[in-house]
């Protein structure tokens, strides 16, 4: 893993040609680098830095920007939504874990079981992630619709009262992680299953000669075996479920009563409808620190146990 | 590390079984066909090969797959209909399971209406620009990261892969800013494609992926090309990229996948609504539309990465494993 390692042939002979050789290796290679340094630049090191120095400015783009100190996250703070943003983000997260996260395991438990039907239950339950999220999102606010949509249908068909799903702040949020699950339980299934699939057999056959039931052997083989991928998967869940911004952005706008308000939407509220930029700025620092949290245990966490 | 591969899949290596006879567990002891035990998991063959094994393992089965088909399939089926079915026949209770007669003036008034056409081709035209700008960028950082490797080469690694660490929504304002007013440049990048292709080819995930890769093939490969005289250039072209297919493959359906799906980002560059991503300019006019016109839009609008996925089901699947079971 050392950098360049030039055989030691006979060039000790041609030292200033070694040199030549080495400046025109390095150039070469900035020259293949340059394209995606460019990008990366402009597109995603520089905005990162951008975002801590415009939660403390005043920008407007005419004038130029002037320091504010704190003043962008007292605004933020004193927005009766920050609080509902924080907490119905927080809750999101954990009811899509409870949904997004124990599901897929024991479904790809049952699914690892099985020995028919496979390549179509893999097929299928893939299938809502490669939609458009857009897709999804509008598809489930037609199911939710309380006069037409099909949940009151197929409840009605059961004789069961209809609910008012998106339009009661008692059951916004969880229609929310509703779809959000729907969407995207096929990645979680699928990654377990190829883990499950990794567990030697000889362990099971051991735990079952030592006689441990079917329940005992997942409990003390399938999930130590897969411990890592599920640690991995609940950080990275974590950090994708706290960004949640589409299915509030096209489901409910945030209400009812600030009911699904979520910080990215509210971010996105600051800077689109709101005018204020820099506050959306401050909100993204606060939520760019918290979800670095997470990374950095991700990143421990998979450096730890290099598979 | 190894390169990515494909997960076995089982399916592919369970023998073919044979007849269906004996599915009735039989009391008069014919043989039966056992099931497949070829491969040990949790449940112990030799219960599953009991009578009372069986039952429950077909029973479980029988479940699994009408509950797949209800909460995957039926709600596609379900879009799909109902596109073709009336205004008064959707709001109609009971509902109807079949539309009452078959038309597509629901797709055709969606195509029409929504502007599909146009929707579709700017989309095509961000994702095919995108997969090749990524393609260019990130495939000639990685070699140059992996073979050629710089002064710095790995402090630039470090720097890509954490951008992996600051999820994209987040510093979607100060992007939002660049792309308005492209420092040095002064460029203003919004409603025009390279505010989707310069951003999407800045991927530390692609760059990881194919220097994994990369690292993995041999150097006296390079070096026999080095000697026969051949530039980095053309060693990338003709030796590098043509053993890089498999992963070359992964990188370009991720790519063009996301950018297909992506929703936030576009709706923040393209306002204008020429230039809308199929996404956006639905998801714009969603709330004007008759339902059954929206609807025809949303199918339209999942054919091309449903079909995507039909035909590369496995390079999407080596992908997602790839980038998570290895992190």
């Amino acid at each position: 893993m050392t950098t360049a390692s030039i055989p030691v042939t006979n060039r000790r002979r041609r030292q200033p040609s070694k040199l030549r050789r080495s400046v025109r290796r390095n150039l070469t290679a900035y020259g293949f680098l340059c394209g995606a340094l460019i990008c990366f630049a402009f597109f995603s090191w520089y905005p990162m830095v951008r975002q801590v120095i415009l939660s403390f400015q005043k920008t407007n783009f005419v004038d130029a920007p002037e320091w504010v100190g704190l003043k962008n996250f007292r605004t933020v703070f004193s927005d009766p939504a920050f609080a509902p943003a924080w907490i119905n983000t927080a809750m999101f997260t954990l009811l899509a874990l409870l949904c997004g996260y124990v599901i897929p395991f024991i479904t790809a438990i049952v699914l690892n079981e099985l020995r028919h039907a496979r390549a179509y239950l893999r097929f299928v339950v893939y299938l809502p992630v490669m939609l458009p999220p857009a897709v999804g999102v509008l598809l489930f606010q037609w199911f939710y619709n309380p006069d037409y949509g099909l949940f009151n249908q197929v409840l009605g068909f059961f004789h069961l009262p209809g609910l008012q799903w998106l339009n009661s702040s008692g059951t916004a949020l969880i229609s929310l992680v509703i779809v959000s699950t729907w969407m995207n339980m096929g990645s979680g299934t699928l990654i377990y299953l190829a883990a499950l699939q990794t567990i030697p057999s000889e362990l099971y056959e051991a735990a079952e000669l030592d006689g441990a039931g079917l329940f005992k052997r997942i409990r003390h083989i399938t999930i130590p075996q897969t411990k890592l991928i599920l640690l991995v998967m609940l950080l990275l869940q974590i950090v994708a479920t706290m960004q949640v911004f589409i299915e509030p952005y096209l489901l409910t706008g945030g209400g009812p009563e600030n009911s699904t308000v979520t910080v990215v939407y509210l971010m996105y509220q600051y800077a689109f409808n709101f005018g204020s930029l820099n506050a959306g700025n401050a909100l993204g620092l606060m939520l760019m620190l918290v979800l670095m949290v997470f990374s950095a245990i991700y990143l421990r966490v998979s450096r730890d146990n290099t598979v | 590390m190894s390169n990515v591969t494909v997960t076995p899949g089982r399916s592919a290596q369970t023998p073919l079984t044979p007849g269906r006879e004996g599915r009735d567990g039989g009391r008069d002891r014919r043989p039966r066909k056992p099931i497949n035990t070829q491969f040990r998991t949790a449940v112990s063959p030799h219960q599953l090969n009991t009578t009372h094994g069986r039952i429950i393992y077909w029973t479980v089965l029988v479940i699994t797959v009408v509950s797949f088909t209800a909460a995957f399939v039926f709600p596609l089926y379900w879009m799909i209909t109902g596109a073709m079915k009336s205004t008064e026949e959707l709001n109609s209770i009971p509902p109807t399971f079949l539309p009452t007669h078959f038309s597509l003036d629901g797709y055709l008034q969606a195509w029409d209406l929504l502007e599909l056409g146009r929707l579709l081709g700017n989309t095509a035209l961000y994702a095919g620009g995108a997969w090749l700008l990524t393609l260019a960028f990130d495939v000639s950082a990685a070699y140059a990261l992996s073979k050629l490797r710089p002064v710095l080469g790995k402090v630039v690694l470090a720097l890509m892969l954490s951008t992996l660490m600051i999820p994209p929504l987040v510093i979607m304002l100060p992007a939002y800013l660049t792309v308005k007013d492209v420092p040095f440049f002064h460029w203003d990048l919004l409603n025009t494609p390279w505010a989707i292709w310069l951003p999407a080819a800045a991927n530390g995930f692609n760059v990881f992926l194919l220097k994994r890769f990369f690292d993995s093939i041999p150097r006296e490969l390079l070096e026999a090309a080095e000697i026969d005289g051949a530039s980095p250039g053309r060693i990338l072209w003709s030796v590098v990229m043509p053993i890089s297919r498999p992963i070359l493959g992964v990188v370009s359906i991720l790519t063009v996948v996301n950018v297909w799906r992506d929703f936030v980002w576009p709706l923040l560059v393209l306002p204008d609504s020429d230039k809308m991503s199929i996404s956006i300019g639905i998801a714009s006019l969603s709330s004007q539309m008759p339902q059954n016109v929206l609807v025809a839009s949303l199918v339209i609008a999942s054919i091309p990465t449903i079909v995507v996925f039909f035909i590369f089901q496995r390079h999407i699947m080596a992908g997602l494993t790839a980038g998570s079971l290895k992190g």
